[in-house]
């Protein structure tokens, strides 16, 4: 996480120990299936599919140990993966999947039914690149391209996020307030496939932590029969998603609220955006995911250099914090955002779109804004890159007025 | 074998007041099969008519409880209701109460665009009755065309006209493709015949593991049949061997029908406005209708070799 000379502007307060847990050198499929075992769904239903398949994996043999009670369902697509989890979810229990790329594409109309049906369900998804060409590395294009779709999204720099935000997100999706599905994305092969070291929670830890479930909705309660996903025409269709969006902006106070019991467990701090050296940044980069943890490692060495540069890293993708990025990007002159997906890219990568939204419901002068895209289909970005971000933000004249800048979207790394 | 007055007593969990057409012929099929479930039961519905006619909000039709989520997903969506309550066993121990499962689902979510989710949930196990109310047509978008439509009906897709004779190919026989999943139980069923629907779910919740059930239940503005004549056009389709009644057990497949006397098939493709066209010029198509007329009697034969009945 911090490095030691790179000043956290959220003052993370330091932990003399880290209670009630024990270290582990696992992969980022692996914690997120630890903290499967450890939420230990009443159902899990999945569809193996690269580079997720190492949780299904796993998973299956905590299933053959009798680690878990779970009925773990090897469904035929992914779509019957989620339509499985509605299922279940709508009966009343914990109930989970995990996919990547194609297969939650192939997942997208069951995405919205399993929000518009207020569904607590939780999906670690591994981030990769969507067909065609066919390419089975790291981008974001499959979770940036289900934004839309009604779920709560979370993005993990690395093993331990990916283990911390999947346990967190149960709480989250479960909150009265909130009652909307959970994504909690982790990047393909850099972080789903590289071993770190985690800190695992012991297992009663976390069982206190996530509680006994209190579902709305129990389809195996004969005694209280309910019609569950009715049609819904021009005079109640509206207030359904009305009420839809009340629980998405609630989510935005109960994922705070659930970082702070998280860190009452487990020490670590999270924010819906971290912010690195932001107060007196003149170049601020935003990005999230993976590519976090490099960019900081570039901000810590052009502050040595005396250089004004800031970073902050969006964890929580939707509801996107616009207002704590309009505060943390104040007193800035340039920014630059990092998009590692494809949409929307005439007008700047979605994550850009989304700071520009923000910032212009500001009221103050705006700072000037570049679009980059980077790493699709598992390129990889390098320290030049960031470097070359940075200082190209740093060259930006102050006396350029943000309106004459048409929105001009860069490729990092392209041949 | 149940009789009318013991299943007018049973509890009704399909309730008058839906939408429906008159003369549909779904509500009685997905009446008896309800009737056949002695223990609470759980529904899950493919979008198609049956949701859109009994789920109006804030309506409903369903005293029992009740999941729809899309067209094609009603096999999966209930293995995931399945596997709710088969995990919560484990959890909680063997204190669950008995519930019987069932999907319905239409032709156009079980032939077609839901043949996978169903075919997967099949071979997967899970302890429920599929059931697929077969009216030979997509009818809740304006009827068209579907895997289960046979061959020469008009439908808005495979119109007739000039160069058009309606539909070109022979239907899907997707009883047979559930029974080569060599699942517990398998039926075919009819609205026209109540008793054997009722009897055919009574064996198909009775089984661990999965059950299908398809039961012909005819749209009539697919068929283009006056609404008082539904019950007997399917018996009609019954009676010319078009829509044999069977069930496989364990394999073991029997016929449950016979008729004494055969009634005509092409008569049952006249009393039909889809099939009309094939009659304004008679003459000219007699070599179709000749073509239909042995399919149905080469599917005939077959069934009664599976059956190991004499020809």
């Amino acid at each position: 996480m911090t490095s030691d000379t790179v000043k956290n502007t959220n003052e993370a307060p330091v932990q003399q120990e880290k209670p009630a847990a024990s270290y582990s050198a696992l992969s980022g499929n692996e914690a997120v299936a630890q903290a499967m075992r450890q939420i230990e769904p009443v159902v899990v239903a999945a569809y193996p599919i690269t580079p997720q398949t190492d949780i299904v994996q796993n998973f299956s043999a905590f299933v053959a140990d009798g680690l878990v009670r779970t009925e773990f369902i090897l469904v035929e697509s992914e779509h019957s993966a989620m339509s499985a989890v509605v299922g279940a979810a709508a009966s009343g229990v914990r109930a989970m999947t995990a996919t990547a790329s194609n297969g939650l594409a192939l997942m997208y109309e069951v995405l919205h039914i399993t929000s518009g049906l207020r569904l607590p369900v939780v999906m670690p998804v591994v981030a990769r690149a969507l067909s065609a060409p066919i390419n089975i590395h790291c981008d974001h294009s499959d979770f940036f391209g289900v934004r839309d779709a009604g779920w709560i999204q979370l993005m993990s720099e690395d093993a331990q996020e990916a283990y911390d935000n999947t346990l967190q997100a149960v709480l989250i999706a479960e909150d009265p307030d909130v009652l909307l599905p959970v994504m909690v994305g982790l990047d393909g092969f850099v972080t789903s496939h590289s071993i770190e070291n985690v800190a695992l929670l012991k297992d009663g830890v976390v069982k206190d932590f996530l509680g006994k479930h209190r579902p709305h909705t129990n389809l195996l309660d004969p005694e209280n029969p309910v019609t569950v996903g009715p049609l819904a025409l021009q005079d109640s269709y509206f207030e359904f998603k009305r009420q839809q969006a009340e629980g998405l902006r609630s989510a935005a106070r109960v994922i705070d609220e659930v970082a702070a019991r998280f860190e009452g467990i487990s020490g670590r701090q999270y924010r819906r955006i971290e912010t690195f050296n932001t107060d007196d940044a003149e170049a601020i980069i935003i990005t999230c995911g993976s590519t976090a943890g490099t960019a900081r490692y570039a901000l810590q060495r052009l502050r040595q250099k005396g250089l004004k540069v800031g970073l902050i890293k969006v964890r929580c993708i939707t509801p996107f914090p616009a207002h704590e990025v309009r505060q943390a990007v104040a007193g800035a002159r340039s920014v630059a955002v990092l998009d590692r997906s494809m949409e929307t890219v005439t007008e700047g990568g979605p994550l850009f779109v989304s700071v520009a939204a923000a910032l212009a419901a500001s009221g103050g002068k705006p700072p000037i804004m570049r679009s980059y895209i980077y790493g699709l289909g598992g390129r990889d970005i390098h320290l030049s890159h960031l470097d070359e971000v940075y200082r190209s933000l740093l060259d930006t004249s102050t006396d350029r007025q943000p309106a004459d800048v048409s929105p001009q979207v860069e490729f990092l790394g392209t041949h | 074998m149940v009789t009318a007055k013991e299943l007018a007593s049973r509890p009704e969990r399909f309730y008058p007041g839906h939408r429906a057409c008159s003369g549909c012929g779904f509500p009685q099929a997905i009446r008896f099969v309800l009737k056949a479930a002695r223990n609470p039961v759980v529904v899950s519905v493919a979008t198609g008519c049956l949701e859109v006619t009994s789920t109006a909000y804030p309506y409903t039709a369903w005293n029992c409880s009740f999941i729809h989520s899309a067209f094609e997903n009603t096999a999966a969506t209930m293995s995931g209701i399945v596997g709710a309550y088969e995990g919560l066993k484990r959890f909680k121990g063997d204190d669950n109460r008995q519930l019987d499962f069932i999907a319905f689902g239409g032709d156009g979510g079980s032939y077609d665009i839901g043949f996978q989710a169903l075919s997967g949930a099949m071979e997967r196990g899970h302890d429920f009755l599929y059931v697929c109310y077969d009216n030979g047509s997509y009818a809740n978008t304006g009827v068209q065309r579907s895997g289960a439509t046979p061959r020469g009906a008009h439908t808005t897709t495979t119109p007739a006209g000039d160069r058009s004779h309606g539909k070109p190919q022979f239907r899907k026989d997707l009883t047979g493709i559930i029974a080569a999943h060599n699942i517990p139980y398998v039926a075919q069923s009819a609205i026209s015949h109540w008793r054997d629907v009722v009897t055919k779910a009574e064996k198909g919740l009775a089984v661990k593991g999965p059950a299908f059930l398809n039961i012909m239940a005819p749209c009539r503005l697919t068929w283009g049949t006056p609404p008082e004549e539904t019950i007997d056009v399917t018996r009609h389709a019954v009676e010319s061997c078009f829509w044999p009644l069977y069930e496989v057990e364990d394999g073991n497949w029997v016929l449950n029908f016979r008729p004494k006397k055969k009634r005509s098939f092409i008569d049952w493709l006249r009393r039909q406005r889809r099939f009309s066209h094939l009659f304004r010029k008679e003459k000219e198509n007699v070599n179709l209708l000749q073509e239909l007329e042995d399919e149905v009697e080469n599917r005939w034969k077959r069934l009664l070799e599976r059956c190991q009945e004499p020809h």
